[in-house]
């Protein structure tokens, strides 16, 4: 076996998570007539996998989200790797953004930095149910606050 | 986290597939090669992303199988430097934090670079990060289950491939030398310091109520409290009232 490029492309957890729910449809609908004791090794990881993924914030990413991120990223000036890395995570406070960005303090000022993150939540979908709590909750402080 | 790697194999397809479509016989010989292994100066392979090309077929004298050139790109699991992550702590040691993400668990953090000053609790086995502020020293501890960010600093491939025999020396004494040492063929080292914020957890605090001190000065007693779901200690909910002035 011969390896010819170790570092073809870089994938995101999006991609990746489709590509293993698309393979495991495929593998359901022609049924079970594989050998399984060389298919294992492949169901753990596949398992495993979509389990890790489902976790973060890429179930809910679509390739047309995907591209749209990617086009509003063009004006910050970003590498590839902090593109990838805030697509994949999803941050959603100043911390976050500054641990993904290299030397974000000299590159990035606060305005900049707070348009990142509008960027980045308006675009990206986040987990329903917590944006559900998180404006309920905000509807509750502002009730609160009025009385 | 994840790269695509371009490969070129030999693959064998055995007679009594030869019914099958190529490709799918191809698709699952190298899958159940590569899937879940580790390469050597690659990383953990996933699963075949797609092949792109297929050279012509062969039969071998003696060996009535077909014998393919095929040319694929295969997801490998492969963090480059720097790369933040999530996973969970599996346990500690005195070596370190043991972290795994589900999939892969050789993820270990030398005692180094956890935040400064950090201990290791012999009594309950986990190490803790006392975290000093002016009102004393907080301990956090660093559980199993717990959900951190670390970023990858370096990654270790060890060529785990069998050895040949060893010389006519070993025959002797063979059974207490029996002791193969399983060593993990790929390990990542990471950090979590980076700068002054800790990657353990993030803790927001909301002003719930404004206060005044006392009459006649420009001081505000301010109440707070944690507004969002991050650990910090052992799971408690700190709050506490601190006085400033407000410009």
């Amino acid at each position: 076996m011969e390896v010819k490029d170790a570092n073809a492309a870089l994938l995101s957890n999006f991609e990746v998570y489709q590509l293993l729910t698309d393979l495991k449809q495929q593998r359901k609908e022609s049924g079970k007539t594989k050998q399984s004791s060389g298919q294992q090794n492949l169901n753990t990881i596949m398992y495993e996998t979509l389990k890790y993924i489902s976790k973060t914030p890429c179930r809910y990413q679509s390739p047309e989200i995907v591209r749209e991120f990617l086009v509003a990223m063009k004006d910050h000036k970003l590498t590839k790797a902090e593109k990838l890395q805030l697509l994949n995570h999803r941050p959603v406070t100043a911390v976050e953004i500054q641990l993904m960005v290299e030397e974000s303090e000299e590159r990035l000022t606060e305005e900049q930095i707070e348009s990142l993150l509008q960027t980045v939540t308006t675009i990206l979908p986040g987990d329903p149910e917590e944006q559900h709590r998180d404006s309920a909750m905000a509807t509750e402080d502002k009730d609160k606050a009025l009385l | 986290m994840f790269v695509l790697v371009e490969m070129t194999d030999t693959v064998r397809i055995p007679p009594w597939q030869f019914e099958r479509k190529l490709n799918e016989s191809i698709a699952e010989e190298l899958n159940k090669k590569l899937a879940n292994k580790v390469v050597y100066n690659v990383g953990l392979c996933i699963c075949l992303y797609d092949i792109t090309k297929l050279e012509d077929s062969y039969i071998f004298p003696g060996d009535g199988a077909s014998h393919t050139k095929v040319h694929f790109r295969y997801v490998v699991f492969h963090p480059f430097l720097d790369e933040i992550l999530i996973g969970q702590i599996k346990s500690c040691s005195q070596d370190g934090v043991h972290v795994s993400i589900g999939f892969f668990d050789d993820i270990v953090i030398p005692p180094e670079s956890l935040q400064q000053p950090a201990k290791f609790d012999e009594a309950e086995q986990v190490w803790v990060w006392e975290y000093e502020t002016e009102e004393g020293a907080h301990d956090l501890y660093m559980d199993i289950g717990e959900e951190i960010r670390f970023r990858v600093v370096d990654e270790t491939f060890v060529d785990t491939s069998p050895t040949g025999p060893s010389s006519a020396e070993a025959s002797t004494s063979n059974a207490t030398e029996e002791v193969q040492k399983k060593e993990a063929p790929y390990t990542l080292v990471v950090t979590m310091c980076i700068n002054f914020y800790s990657l353990v957890s993030v803790v927001v605090y909301s002003v719930s109520e404004i206060a005044p001190l006392s009459q006649g000065t420009d001081c505000f007693k301010l109440t707070m409290k944690q507004s969002q779901n991050e650990r910090s200690g052992k799971g408690e909910k700190q709050s506490f009232s601190c006085g400033c002035s407000v410009f």
